[in-house]
């Protein structure tokens, strides 16, 4: 499962990292982010996508998983 | 022009993404000393969009400060919207600019001629609306960043505060919403249609003169321009204000069709959640409303058209009018009575 690092960036950038992984087209993703924007850009564009997003909260930073 | 530097990638925050959220504001201040003055009349416990101050009988000073970083590449285009910004507050609360000084910081690495250009967009915005520049401050700083310190004129008994809309008022929008999302889209390079972003500057760089001259001739009781806090900050303000509640047709408010694609997309910025953090309590919306819509009307605006809210009678004859000159102000709303909820999103 691949798993992109977006911690530490601002928006739009952790949705950059996403698209670009998502292009493999694969079942499971995770994605780490630390910010409230984030998270909710990343699981509207990983739903606009045909995902499912589960978030998870670790600490200060949110586990995205996302699946198909 | 073009800069080596790209201008926007020196900015944290686009345009109005980057003001502090409301909420944060008030509590900020909300413990300090101020004189009592009877001659103001809007002060910031208002919330309003500046400040006015009563001279004499017919003459109010209405005063008001605005700046941020950059929202274009270009620094003359960016020059021109951050001066537009700055002059709207002064039209949003029915008044005249008439000077104005300079507010700057450039980055060590920009040079001369970006500077230039920043401060020519300015001149010809401050030129534009017969208001003069008389002098500024400029610092070095990381972030570049530009506004101006506008004082105008207003009639004491024809201010236009955000909190006097009276139950039955109509409610005009004069800009379509979703720049803050394009923008930030553009940023991401998500967006590459140069014309849209053109079009887009344009709207930006586009004074609301026209529209305060026009509104100022009508029944209007309140008005506000609609910039960083977004449609459903800026208007939560004016429902608080007002003690009323504010009913939108979502379906006829103006937006730009590429900035739901890029909601849908994730390319909100961080003001539209902070703007959602703020207001959202007080807001009911149709479970109809797609989401996508719903982040257009909290996402912040730069240089954002007026909310208008005129007595009924005069709606027709004010839409109209305003509609010959800028094509895209639309009805988008109507105020009643408080209701439980300070906002009501209709399909």
């Amino acid at each position: 499962m691949k798993t992109v690092d977006a911690r530490g960036l601002s928006c739009p950038e952790p949705v950059i990292m996403a698209k670009k992984a998502l292009a493999s087209k694969d079942s499971k993703y995770e994605v780490l982010v630390d910010n409230v924007t984030a998270k909710e850009n990343v699981t509207r564009f990983a739903s606009h996508q045909g995902y499912q997003v589960a978030v998870t909260e670790q600490g200060d930073d949110y586990l995205l998983t996302l699946t198909k | 022009m073009e800069t080596e530097v790209k201008l926007t990638k020196l900015a944290q925050c686009a345009g109005c993404g980057a003001k502090v959220g409301a909420g944060t504001l008030a509590k900020l201040l909300a413990d300090f000393p101020t004189r009592y003055d009877e001659r103001l009349i809007v002060g910031f416990d208002k919330s309003d969009d500046a400040s006015v101050y009563v001279i004499t009988e017919d003459i109010a000073l209405v005063q008001t400060v605005d700046f941020f970083p950059p929202i274009a590449d270009d620094p003359y285009l960016f020059g021109q919207i951050a001066a537009t910004n700055s002059l709207s507050d002064v039209y949003a609360m029915g008044g005249q600019p008439r000077l104005a000084l300079n507010i700057m910081s450039v980055t060590s690495d920009m040079d001369k001629e970006a500077t230039q250009e920043i401060l020519r967009g300015g001149y010809e915005k401050a030129y534009e609306a017969d208001t003069i520049i008389t002098g500024g401050h400029t610092i070095e700083n990381p972030q570049p960043l530009y506004g101006l310190a506008v004082s105008g004129f207003v009639h004491p008994k024809k201010v236009l505060t955000n909190s006097g809309a009276h139950p039955g008022d109509v409610l005009i929008l004069t800009k379509p919403l979703g720049v803050g999302i394009l923008t930030t889209a553009f940023k991401g390079e998500m967006i590459q249609d140069q014309n849209l972003m053109n079009r887009l500057y344009e709207q930006m760089a586009a004074l609301n003169k026209t529209a305060r001259d026009l509104m100022v001739q009508y029944d209007v009781h309140s008005c506000t321009d609609v910039t960083g806090f977004g449609l459903m900050g800026h208007s939560f303000e004016m429902a608080q204000g007002s003690d009323a509640t504010i009913h939108f047709q979502v379906s006829d408010i103006p937006f730009h069709k590429e900035a739901f694609e890029m909601a849908e997309m994730g390319m909100i910025p961080a003001g539209a959640y902070r703007n959602r953090h703020y207001a959202e309590a007080g807001v009911t919306a149709d479970p109809s409303i797609p989401l996508a819509m719903q982040d257009i009307l909290y996402d912040p605006q730069t240089s954002g058209g007026l909310l208008i809210a005129v007595n009924e009678k005069d709606a027709p004859k004010l839409i109209s009018q305003l509609q010959d000159a800028i094509p895209c102000a639309r009805i988008i709303g109507y105020v009643t009575e408080k209701q439980e909820n300070a906002i009501l999103l209709h399909p």
